[in-house]
């Protein structure tokens, strides 16, 4: 192998090495419960422990009904934007992108101040207000990275002529959006959807300053107080994340047709 | 009245008017191409009728009924585009059948319709495959299924050859004129290849800077340009500058003199500009050749069943397409030779100033 090919593979293999390892000494030590020998006792505690499964699953639903929420806001934006508002689209992009710079525990304060149950959208006067207002909280945190995605996504390909051609055959607004656009901007949002799902999952502040039983807080609570639960439940976490990222992109399959749209390619200037 | 009216129509975008007082009047059934260069406003008319754009002025009717403000999607029009915009994510069986769907068609119909319309193109076979599956001519053929689908009233096709590779264009080209002809639909084709527009027209538009320079058979374009713009556009065209002396149909060019079809209109001694087509120029006085213009060979282009001769003459340079003879071969450069014509194979353009010589090639 030549030295210019050794390169690259050095620089691939540090990268790998920087992300694996953190990976492979925490499970490791998620391992090592009892002592002298490697065992899956911290793994045992953390599945019987009720707590666990309720936090979880009440993360995972929350992140459901963000991609949900987040992909009925962001895909008729995105569209609309670049259909008829070209020139918005630098503004609404940086106002997506404020989320990257404000911090999550501002917006919360903020929330807390308009939605109090003293206010006049009392949200947090209820169970189900708060969780709604968590779920905005969460769409609100996925934003830029939904955004870019079906931008992204919409950009790749023309958007404007296959509107067109759907409103010569007939077609009203709402069928184009629902059965043009969006089945052909699904990949880019499954994408986003992945984000948001792994946002979600690992959020702490937004739950926690809510006070929602969700897997974030109880997660910054076991490790306060164990050693290697935390551990097996890092681990776990990851791994019920990256499960349920190839759930979806298993269940929300690309069809068959949606590969390869080389309309943008062929598409010259008009005269 | 008109099928499909366009009466005084203006487009301004901003300060930039794009068309100007357009009006045409199109028969059921007639097949119509607006011709012109980049940005002479055609594509802009053709969305005006699809209602992709509002007119700024003027009306535009659809078998009696107005429909200059109506929404594209209420106008029962069929449109074809350069960029073939088929929907990647449904089969060609799909796309065809988009429009009948939207307009709520039972399944049943929708089926028949459908193969119907693919046997139309030829590509019943292909039903089930996927737009990116499918090669661009076999593409735009889907596309053209898929506008004619739900019987539009008007058909609108946009540049839709121009993706194309030459061999496939004629072929699609002739296929599309076929189609038009059997299904009697109502067509405006817009385009900016000459040779595609006076192959396929019923009658063509030319336009030039939002405005319509000349309506007409390609015939009557080709043979009888109104305008100068027309005569350079359409064809090529060598220009020759002449002076005209009297009331008569005799010019003179550097001296000799050069009988026309008609009188050229105006009194005493003025500048005149001759215009000839390539193979309206022989080298040999046969039947009623009565003029005959001297000059000397400058190059000489063989094409393969016509060999082109760029001839600088007295008045300018004159391009002739003489057809090649295995007897005989084209004369070389700097040879003399006289170029012979009839009277009416040469037509006279008002105005000042001779345009550029056209290249040799023809485009």
């Amino acid at each position: 192998m030549s030295g210019a090919r050794l390169g690259p593979w050095i620089v691939v293999g540090l990268a790998a090495l920087y992300f694996v390892l953190p990976l492979v000494a925490t499970f490791e030590f998620s391992l090592s419960m009892l002592r002298g020998t490697w065992s899956f006792e911290a793994y045992r505690v953390v599945f019987a422990d009720p707590a666990f499964r309720q936090t979880f699953g009440f993360s995972v639903l929350a992140a459901l009904a963000t991609i949900v929420l987040g992909a009925l806001l962001v895909v008729p934006t995105a569209y609309w934007v670049r259909l008829r508002f070209p020139r918005l689209r630098a503004v609404i992009e940086f106002v997506t992108l404020l989320p990257l710079v404000i911090p999550a525990i501002v917006l919360v304060f903020g929330y807390l101040r308009l939605y109090n149950s003293s206010s006049w959208l009392p949200f947090t006067g209820s169970a189900w207000g708060t969780n709604l207002l968590l779920v905005f909280g969460y769409v609100v945190l996925s934003l830029p990275y939904m955004y870019r995605a079906v931008d992204t996504g919409m950009g790749a390909i023309d958007i404007r002529t296959l509107t067109e051609a759907a409103e010569s055959l007939g077609a009203r607004r709402r069928t184009i959006l629902f059965q043009v656009i969006l089945p052909n901007v699904r990949a880019a949002v499954l994408s986003g959807a992945f984000l948001s799902f792994a946002i979600v999952i690992g959020d702490f502040v937004i739950a926690g300053l809510l006070n929602r039983p969700a897997f974030g807080p109880y997660l910054a609570l076991i490790g306060q107080n164990r050693a290697y639960e935390p551990a097996a439940l890092a681990v776990v976490a990851f791994a019920a994340t990256w499960g349920c990222m190839a759930l979806l992109q298993l269940l929300g399959g690309r069809a068959p047709g949606a590969a390869a749209a080389p309309l943008r390619t062929r598409r010259k200037a008009i005269p | 009245m008109s099928f499909l009216d366009i009466s005084g129509v203006s487009k301004s975008f901003g300060g930039n008017t794009v068309v100007r007082g357009f009006d045409l009047g199109v028969r059921r059934g007639e097949f119509i191409s607006f011709l012109g260069p980049s940005g002479c406003g055609k594509t802009t008319m053709l969305r005006m009728v699809a209602g992709f754009e509002q007119p700024s002025a003027g009306t535009i009717t659809i078998d009696g009924e107005d429909v200059t403000h109506r929404p594209p999607n209420a106008r029962r029009i069929g449109m074809v585009f350069q960029a073939y915009a088929l929907f990647p994510n449904m089969s060609v069986g799909d796309n065809v059948a988009f429009g009948l769907k939207v307009a709520g068609r039972p399944a049943a119909e929708r089926g028949r319709r459908v193969d119907e319309m693919l046997g139309l193109i030829k590509l019943a076979h292909l039903k089930d495959r996927y737009p990116y599956q499918l090669s661009g001519g076999q593409q735009q053929r889907v596309a053209l299924a898929r506008a004619l689908a739900p019987s539009p009233r008007v058909l609108l096709l946009d540049e839709p050859l121009s993706a194309l590779d030459a061999k496939i264009r004629v072929s699609l080209r002739t296929e599309i004129r076929a189609l038009q002809r059997e299904l009697g639909i109502t067509t405006i084709f817009v385009t900016h290849d000459q040779e595609e527009a006076l192959s396929i027209s019923d009658r063509i538009v030319v336009m030039s800077e939002g405005r319509i320079e000349q309506c007409g058979t390609p015939h009557e374009i080709y043979n009888r340009p109104r305008t100068r713009f027309v005569a350079g556009f359409v064809g090529t065209l060598s220009l020759v500058e002449a002076v005209a002396e009297g009331s008569g149909a005799t010019v003179s060019v550097a001296g000799q003199p050069v009988t026309l079809a008609e009188p050229v209109p105006g009194s005493g001694r003025r500048p005149v500009t001759l215009a000839f087509r390539p193979e309206a120029l022989k080298l040999d006085a046969g039947e009623n050749r009565v003029n005959a213009i001297r000059g000397t060979v400058e190059a000489a282009e063989f094409l393969g069943s016509v060999v082109r001769l760029r001839v600088a003459a007295p008045g300018g340079t004159l391009l002739a397409d003489v057809f090649n003879s295995p007897a005989a071969p084209p004369p070389a450069p700097g040879e003399p030779v006289t170029l012979h014509f009839a009277p009416g194979d040469v037509f006279a353009l008002d105005g000042e100033g001779a345009a550029p010589v056209q290249p040799m090639a023809a485009e």
